[in-house]
């Protein structure tokens, strides 16, 4: 999923200060799921608002909405006969949501309220960690289910550097050393031949680095 | 608790079990979390972050309660009303 933190809200403040209409709007997703966007964030936020504005002796009107998702139309229509009342909107969305909900209502303001992160996993909770970082070529088959690009820091395709040091990797002693773990898994697999095939040099043209990147699916396509 | 805060209340103690002792293991201790939060979020929105406060006690320690509800109350008429009370009332006027 997609992880994101929560703004301070002193950032989110500065923000909206100068609009009286405001609408905080969540999400049922990803950003639920790490405790930063969801209905109970999205609670948290309007009531803090609410509350400083209340302080400041200005009449602000903060709304609140949780949509299924904001990265879907069907989803950002729900909004679509009471967007007009508000003077803008305060998304604790994904920057995929965000973003979204800017293009889907052109004239109302959007603010961010999270920091949208990285593609992860829960590890516990409370803590999150990085998986996938959408490369757009997987190799996951060759390395054992654990990947290079996103987990090695050097994003190494033929690990380990030198700098690998007792399972961990040489920017730090909490980080483990990805190659390390997938020879392991490799190894506990039965396929350490698989170690011994060299991985080609990458096409990075279908990564971000490649520009912005787009799917079309002319099979589904309506 | 914010809500409480938004309708006036001066202040909020939450009482949870002993550390240990809970019934459901850690439900004291997440409460305890949670109260840290809300004390950041007031501290940062202007109402102040020491008018909500934690205690643990059994619930067969009567004594203690109305201690604590004496210490509560002593701290917060020392804090003064919320001042969401003063801010309301000049924007009715």
């Amino acid at each position: 999923m997609i992880v994101a933190e929560k703004k301070p809200i002193e950032e989110i403040i500065e923000e909206v200060k100068d609009f009286e209409k405001i609408l905080v709007a969540g999400c049922n997703e990803c950003v639920t799921v790490c405790e930063a966007g969801g209905k109970k964030e999205v609670g948290v936020l309007a009531s803090a608002l609410r509350m400083y504005f209340m302080n400041q002796g200005k009449q602000v009107q903060i709304d609140e909405v949780t949509l299924e998702r904001q990265c879907d139309h069907e989803y950002l229509e729900e909004l679509r006969d009471r967007i007009d009342q508000y003077e803008a909107v305060v998304s604790l969305a994904c920057g995929v949501g965000v973003q979204f909900l800017a293009e889907t209502y052109f004239s109302t303001p959007v603010f961010p309220g999270v920091n949208t992160c990285f593609m992860g996993v829960t590890e516990e909770r409370g803590v999150w960690s990085e998986r996938c970082q959408g490369c757009g070529q997987c190799i996951l088959g060759k390395t054992a289910g654990i990947c290079p690009i996103s987990r090695c820091a050097k994003r190494l395709l033929n690990g380990p550097c030198g700098g690998s040091t007792k399972g961990k990797c040489e920017i730090s002693k909490d980080l483990d050393c990805a190659w390390q773990l997938i020879i392991d898994r490799l190894k506990e697999l039965g396929r350490l031949d698989d170690y011994e095939c060299i991985i080609p040099i990458k096409d990075w043209s279908t990564e971000r680095a490649g520009g912005p990147r787009k799917v079309v699916r002319e099979d589904v396509r309506q | 608790m914010l809500h409480a805060f938004e309708k006036g209340a001066d202040g909020v103690y939450v009482v949870g079990c002993l550390e240990g002792d809970c019934r459901f293991e850690n439900g004291n201790l997440r409460a305890r979390k949670r109260v840290e939060q809300a004390r950041k979020i007031l501290d940062a929105v202007g109402i102040g972050g020491e008018r909500v406060q934690m205690y643990n006690l059994s619930s067969g320690e009567g004594p203690r309660f109305a201690e604590v509800a004496v210490e509560m109350t002593e701290q917060i008429k020392a804090l003064g009303p919320n001042p969401l009370k003063k801010a309301k009332a000049r924007m009715a006027a």
